[in-house]
């Protein structure tokens, strides 16, 4: 066999540690594309909303994935994604500013491919089986664009998985696993392109995704000598519900065994599809069931995977089911254009001349790590950082306290319908955070007949504009989730180790 | 009491352009207006000899001081330009009496003006230089005390709106304001919405304009033809930011609360609603309004909804406030808001005002709020 496959993993004790994901809360509903009116329980995707991208869709998901993770001993960060808002900056320094990972964590963007994820997660396995890293934080996220009204646009959706690889007891161990690559011009988009594009659809399916997928399982079945019988479920990516079905079936498993690709409720999530499929499949796994992993783009990644006794210890997460649970349909399909900047507007969203890189540079504790100073004479929290405290006027006397994990209320809001959004009004809100601290920010995720004063919130990553042709990023507030949905993360520093 | 200021000073001569959309005049065409206008108030005929020094108040100036000196020519003195939100004209006031109380002048002008109306948007624009403080709109920040205060103390819409027609009938009735339209309550709750609670008959009317006052030591105030109008205090306070002031309670403005606080001081106001005739307050939304009611001291915490109710602020009322319609309807061209209340009060207090004239007036007060808001600037004018 090739150097770097087979069975040599068995001897190494790196696997998952941990997981989360992410789907975003706004649904398109399929027949609002149509242009028929949405049916209740109807098919819809979920999309991106108008704040959102790969990049906020990456950071919930790690946060979900690192709940009662210190998260000071995480190594590296991989993220994956065809569509990072940059093609020449990292999407993985971003976050890892985001998330207040440590100064020295190494940081890698996985992209070009469908199978990224996958991809990603296989290097972050060999990192952590290699001890060159702590454990390493994968994330798969992609919001793909296809063209209005085309196929491929009802079967893309947009979402995050993240997965926390390292060695000690993991939740999930890996098998064996299988890598092919394969050239093929079935799905593509060019650089600077919109779209995503494919040829003929049985071309694409036969001889693309069909193809790579049974050879790569096929091969690495047959060399740890497993049957289909022998997985308790197949996690398979699927361009679509009616090809993933049919590739289930030629490989041989019941369906049954097949993980829900969840085509009608998300749809194909890209490089993260896989990922996501899998994170939903570990939310109801029960310790010792064999899951088959396969992921498709310009060859295959299949993983044998087995989980443990550690996965019914790891706390409560929102993972992939409370996230189907919270939904808020869109209004129209032009509320959908308008949220990718497809629509004709009056003015350009994306123009001026956008933010100064010198002032991000000094308000990126604030604005990407969300933290605010605390007083140390009198303990009053100021957001953004003040020199003089407003309280005991002590100067330069403050310590950083991380807001983007607690929560707050809100004291008092407004509705703006100037401010410059594809679902007007934009929701207003004064919050004072649980340290006592105010913090003036737009809610996501809401209407104004989900506004109340005293309201609980936490907070999420969104992107505020796009001015100057640039996605530019900070926090919102978004009611709390309920409790048994997981809603308060431990603070930097607590947790205990996965 | 602080007696620095109290009548040291007087305002012997006032001056206002047209306020509205002037699309046909540049604010060099308004100061002139506004100046000239001033200076046949007081009599003076010869501004270049008269005038020792000129306090400017504007907030989008094209070059601020040169587009005074340059259109009035008045060169070879000082001239000046001061900027506080939307308590800039109140505070190019303040410095001229400052000025005059130690002095070092004898006459000088006091010029707030501003021409919004060359930006070719109606409402302000949106900034998108941060991602911090956004919306950063006027509307947005000031209706961030509605939800709480009308949870705490039971009112709605309604209230509010009622100001607003109030303001209008009142602007029906000063030549110089913008808007000339009587409105009605359900006008005002049927208009769309701008910034919750805020309609659009909730906001002021932006508009072009300049505002003059001649100011004078109270020693050489008989020289001038008019009766002075003797300024009584003139007072600035700053405030945190509401948007980070860790103890703010969202029922109140604070500058308001703190600049009243010093305005009283020195001019020994203990009890507002008997000791003031009448005011002109910061109309730039309704709430504004109602909240400026309680932080003057007008009325007690919370009952501002019964004197709505009782017409206590109307014309016919007890104290009638914005009695030429107020930013809503005369308009609000930044930097001429405080210079133009000045000039609407010192009409009040020498019984000049016509049809809107509040009979027997003789303590008058002037208020602006601006900023997020952050600022607050108050004269309290009079004749006895």
């Amino acid at each position: 066999l090739p150097g770097g496959h087979g069975k040599g993993d068995r001897q190494v004790t790196a696997g998952i540690t941990s997981f989360g994901a992410y789907v975003p809360a706004s649904r398109l509903p399929l027949a609002l594309i149509g242009g028929r009116p949405a049916k209740e329980g109807g098919p819809e995707k979920a999309v991106a909303g108008f704040d959102e991208d790969s990049v906020t869709m990456a950071l919930a998901a790690a946060t979900d994935c690192l709940r009662g993770v210190d998260r000071s001993e995480v190594g590296a960060l991989y993220v994956a994604s065809t569509t990072n808002p940059y093609a020449e900056k990292q999407a993985a320094s971003l976050l890892a500013k985001a998330l207040d990972l440590r100064r020295d964590v190494r940081t890698a963007d996985f992209g070009g491919s469908l199978r990224a994820g996958t991809t990603a997660l296989l290097a972050a396995l060999d990192a952590a089986a290699a001890g060159s890293a702590g454990p390493v934080l994968v994330v798969a996220s992609d919001c793909r664009l296809a063209a209005p009204r085309s196929a491929l646009e009802r079967n893309f959706g947009d979402g995050a998985a993240a997965f926390l690889v390292g060695s000690g007891e993991p939740a999930v161990i890996v098998e064996d696993r299988h890598s092919i690559a394969d050239e093929n011009l079935d799905v593509w988009r060019s650089g600077g392109a919109d779209f995503v594009r494919t040829w003929e659809e049985r071309f694409v399916v036969e001889h693309g995704y069909q193809e790579c997928m049974r050879e790569a399982a096929g091969e690495m079945m047959a060399r740890c000598g497993l049957k289909p019988a022998d997985f308790d479920r197949s996690v398979l990516y699927g361009p679509d519900a009616r090809s993933h079905g049919s590739l289930a079936r030629k490989l041989g498993f019941a369906p049954e065994q097949v993980q829900d690709p969840l085509f009608g409720r998300v749809g194909n999530t890209g490089a993260a599809f896989a990922p996501l499929l899998l994170a939903a499949a570990l939310e109801n796994a029960e310790a010792g069931q064999r899951l088959l992993l396969a992921s498709y783009g310009d060859g295959a990644d299949v993983l044998a995977l087995l989980t443990t006794e550690r996965l019914a210890s790891l706390p409560p997460r929102r993972a992939v089911s409370a996230h189907l649970a919270r939904r808020r349909q869109l209004r129209s399909y032009d509320c959908y254009l308008a949220s990718r900047n497809l629509s004709v507007t009056e003015f350009d969203r994306r123009g001026g001349t956008g933010i100064a890189s010198t002032v991000h540079y000094r308000d990126r504790d604030a604005d990407i790590s969300f933290r605010a100073m605390k007083c140390r004479g009198c303990g009053t929290e100021h957001f953004p950082a003040q020199r003089v405290c407003y309280r005991c006027h002590a100067k330069d006397d403050f310590e950083p306290v991380r807001l983007a994990d607690g929560g707050g209320k809100v004291m008092s809001f407004t509705f703006d319908f100037f401010f410059p959004t594809s679902e007007p009004p934009t929701v207003v809100t004064m919050i004072e955070t649980d340290g006592g601290c105010r913090v003036y920010l737009m809610m996501a995720d809401v209407s104004p007949t989900d506004v109340r004063l005293d309201l609980p919130v936490e907070f999420t990553f969104r992107k505020i504009h796009e001015a100057g042709g640039k996605p530019n990023y900070y926090w919102k507030c978004t009611p709390a989730w309920a409790p048994n949905a997981a809603t308060a993360a431990p603070a930097t520093a607590g947790g205990g180790k996965p | 009491m602080n007696d620095a200021i109290r009548d040291k000073t007087a305002v012997v001569g006032v001056g206002c352009s047209q306020f509205g959309e002037n699309w046909d005049k540049a604010p060099e065409d308004m100061i002139v207006e506004a100046a000239y206008e001033a200076y046949a108030d007081a009599g003076i005929e010869d501004p270049q000899k008269r005038i020792d020094a000129v306090f400017c108040g504007s907030v989008y100036p094209s070059r601020g001081t040169g587009e005074v000196a340059e259109s009035l020519k008045l060169f070879d003195r000082p001239v000046s330009l001061v900027q506080n939100y939307c308590a800039t004209g109140t505070d190019a006031f303040r410095y001229a009496v400052y000025a005059l109380a130690c002095g070092a002048c004898e006459t000088a002008l006091v010029v707030g003006f501003d021409k919004p109306k060359d930006r070719g948007v109606s409402g302000p624009s949106v900034m998108m230089t941060g991602v911090r403080d956004l919306p950063m709109t006027p509307a947005g920040w000031f209706s961030l005390c509605a939800a709480r205060y009308f949870d705490t103390y039971g009112i709605g819409r309604e209230e509010l709106a009622k100001i607003a027609v109030k303001n209008h009938h009142n602007g029906t009735l000063a030549p110089k304001s913008m808007l000339k339209r009587e409105i009605t309550v359900q006008d005002v709750l049927d208009a769309r919405i701008i910034s919750w609670p805020f309609g659009l008959y909730d906001c002021a009317a932006q508009s072009d304009g300049a505002a003059a006052a001649i100011v004078t030591r109270a020693d050489v105030a008989k020289s001038f033809p008019n009766d002075p109008v003797l300024v009584k205090a003139v007072a600035i306070a700053l405030a945190p930011n509401p948007q980070t002031d860790p103890d703010f309670d969202f029922l109140r403005w604070k500058p308001t609360v703190f600049a009243a606080r010093q305005a009283y001081e020195q001019a020994g106001i203990t009890d507002p609603i008997n000791q003031i005739d009448v005011a002109q307050v910061h109309d730039c939304f309704t709430m504004t309004e109602l909240l400026t009611y309680e932080d003057l001291g007008f009325c007690e915490k919370g009952a501002a909804k019964e004197h709505i109710e009782a017409g206590t602020f109307t014309l016919e009322g007890e104290l009638p406030v914005n009695t030429d319609g107020g930013l809503k309807t005369f308009g609000h061209p930044t930097g001429a808001t405080g210079v133009r209340m000045i000039y609407e009060n010192v009409l009040q207090l020498r019984g000049q005002a016509g049809p809107r004239q509040v009979k027997g007036a003789t303590t008058a007060l002037s208020h602006n709020i601006g900023g997020a808001p952050q600022t607050c600037g108050i004269a309290i004018v009079g004749t006895e």
